[in-house]
């Protein structure tokens, strides 16, 4: 199966073309678009890159498994990811995912049957004010506890 | 006290270009663009404008190092990767007052003849990246960027690029390989960045704080801004303190503040009336303090002179019933994690840290454990090319140089004495 870029992120790669020296700088961009498109960094989307750029897939695949944001297996519709550094393990953030692992049957690194949720734990979200924090999808949610994060779950559609 | 960047930040409009300017923004690039640019470099000179990002760099001295021949274009990396654990002050910044970060890279830039900028912020930070570039656009829109900026002839292109979730990359020679679109893996130097940076141009990398700290200083002068801190540490720090207190949160003090005060004055103490059992003073990788130790003023070189570092002035507050043993596993697998996997004592190093921190948490913990951990890290401090190692060294020997009972404890009693939580 081959996987193609849409036009319009066809013109958004040309964009951010423009803005480097070289091709090569548009790979981490390029990869964050590719992720977008096809949901995760799916081999077909590493040819995909590779062919657009004009690299090798092995170097593209060299940076995209450097990087822990590229997901190179898919995700849930909602990626719940909980730090679990120092100041949000001080304040439960371990008793949070247990919590989360709990309520919705699945260990850190698994997601649900239905495809819905993906739970992880991740370091440092940078947000160590309003611990415990947990990013889900593009946005952070803080100062963080069991309820908060029932309400936060029981809403999403 | 005076503040130099959170004067707005309540103002939820402060990151519109419209409400900076009526606040008195960009006043400070047209002042610079109509003087002559060795006034900036020697104003930012005696600011003692020490740079932000957690190494405490002289930022006059370090700009100082760019080759004086100006036939190769050079660039300026803004350094947003902020992932210290501890650490959440630059979010701060680019969150509420956007335009303070880009008008201090226009200036800057105009100082050191630079005409492209980019800004590299961490990967996560999807939202901050987006209001970033929203204020990037306006300051194009409004002639503060681009072509022949406020009629000055000086031109300049920033550019927002966003990491993939890589704390190395916050290691300036890593966040140039990982800007050059390869793996954020550090360089060997020299050739130092000011040579050879980014696309092998010379390249100047500073911290966000630090280069939002800019207008100020042109506006007000270098020693006004000197006179904020102490001797060599002028100007105020965004301290960030977190972990189980009051009031955890950012808080723009002079570097004359003490531990103390910053912990029980303006975080109100810890919760529940808990004692206090260490702090992390600059980010988990500086050496822990103990409660006894915390009378001190909180600037680079009095942190230096107790042993440790201000770094990145991201305040961690353990409080007491807090296992210290457990503590220093998240940190080890923190190191564990993030080690590029570049130079072996780092790569192997940081995983017998947490392998070995890992046992002696879960009571399976050996004789010889403790004396082995120091021995690895022997094995990794200095021996490796960019400070990570080091960074993990750091908390592990000064957790069981100052907290070696909690330690033996655990190994002998073959449990945590703490139940395995916090």
């Amino acid at each position: 199966m081959s996987a193609a870029f849409t036009d319009t992120a066809r013109r958004e790669l040309e964009a951010i073309l423009a803005r480097y020296p070289n091709k090569e700088a548009a790979i981490l961009p390029a990869l964050h678009l590719a992720q977008k498109e096809f949901g995760y960094v799916s081999d077909e989307a590493i040819v995909c890159v590779a062919t657009l750029l004009g690299f090798t897939p092995a170097r593209i695949e060299g940076v995209a498994t450097f990087y822990t944001m590229y997901n190179r297996k898919p995700v849930g519709k909602y990626h719940l990811q909980i730090c679990r550094n120092l100041s949000c393990s001080l304040l439960g953030a371990e008793h949070l995912i247990e919590h989360v692992s709990r309520k919705l049957g699945i260990r850190p690194g698994e997601t649900t049957p239905d495809g819905k949720f993906t739970l992880s734990r991740v370091e440092c979200l940078g947000s160590c004010g309003t611990a415990p924090v947990l990013q889900l999808n593009d946005d952070y949610h803080e100062d963080l506890n069991e309820e908060k994060i029932d309400a936060l779950l029981d809403r999403l559609p | 006290m005076e503040t130099v960047l959170t004067t707005h930040f309540d103002n939820g409009q402060y990151r519109r270009v419209d409400r900076y300017v009526e606040l008195g923004g960009y006043a400070a690039l047209r002042q610079a663009l109509a003087g002559p640019k060795e006034r900036i470099v020697d104003e930012v000179k005696k600011a003692n404008l020490r740079g932000r990002g957690g190494a405490g760099f002289p930022a006059g001295v370090k700009w100082g190092f760019l080759p004086k021949d100006l036939s190769r274009p050079r660039i300026l990396v803004i350094n947003a990767d902020e992932g210290e654990p501890g650490t959440f002050k630059d979010r701060q910044i680019m969150s509420k007052g956007p335009h303070l970060l880009i008008e201090g890279i226009v200036i800057s830039s105009f100082a050191l003849t630079i005409h492209t900028c980019y800004i590299y912020i961490r990967g996560e930070f999807v939202r901050e990246a987006k209001i970033l570039e929203e204020a990037v656009s306006e300051a194009y829109a409004g002639g503060f960027l681009g072509k022949n900026i406020l009629g000055s002839g000086f031109d300049l292109d920033v550019t927002v690029h966003r990491g993939a979730g890589a704390y190395i990359c916050g290691e300036e020679t890593s966040t140039i390989n990982s800007l050059e679109g390869k793996r954020g893996w550090p360089r060997v130097k020299p050739p130092f960045p000011a040579s050879v940076g980014a696309f092998g141009l010379p390249t100047i990398v500073n911290n966000v704080e630090t280069i939002a700290d800019v207008p100020w200083i042109v506006t007000h002068g270098g020693e006004k801004f000197a006179s904020l801190g102490v001797e060599k540490n002028g100007g105020t720090r965004l301290v960030g303190i977190s972990g189980p207190v009051n009031r955890p949160g950012i808080y723009e003090l002079s570097a004359a503040v003490s531990l103390r005060e910053v912990i029980y004055t303006h975080a109100g103490g810890l919760k529940d009336g808990k004692a206090l059992k260490a702090v992390i003073p600059g980010g988990s990788s500086t050496p822990v303090l103990r409660p006894d130790e915390i009378d001190v003023t909180f600037d680079i070189e009095s942190m230096m002179k107790i042993g440790t570092m201000a770094g990145t002035a991201g305040i961690i507050v353990i409080p007491e019933g807090s296992c210290m043993v457990r503590a220093l596993l998240v940190l080890m697998n923190f190191y564990a994690h993030e080690s590029c996997g570049q130079c072996t004592p780092c790569r192997e190093g940081t995983g017998w840290l947490a392998r070995i921190m890992r046992r002696i948490e879960e009571g399976n913990g050996r004789h010889g454990d403790i004396e082995l951990i120091l021995d690895v890290c022997d094995n990794m401090m200095g021996r490796t090319i960019c400070a990570l190692a080091d960074a993990a060294v750091m908390p592990a020997q000064s957790f069981i140089w100052k907290f070696r009972e909690e330690f033996d404890r655990h190994i002998h009693e073959k449990k945590c004495p703490f139940g395995n939580r916090f």
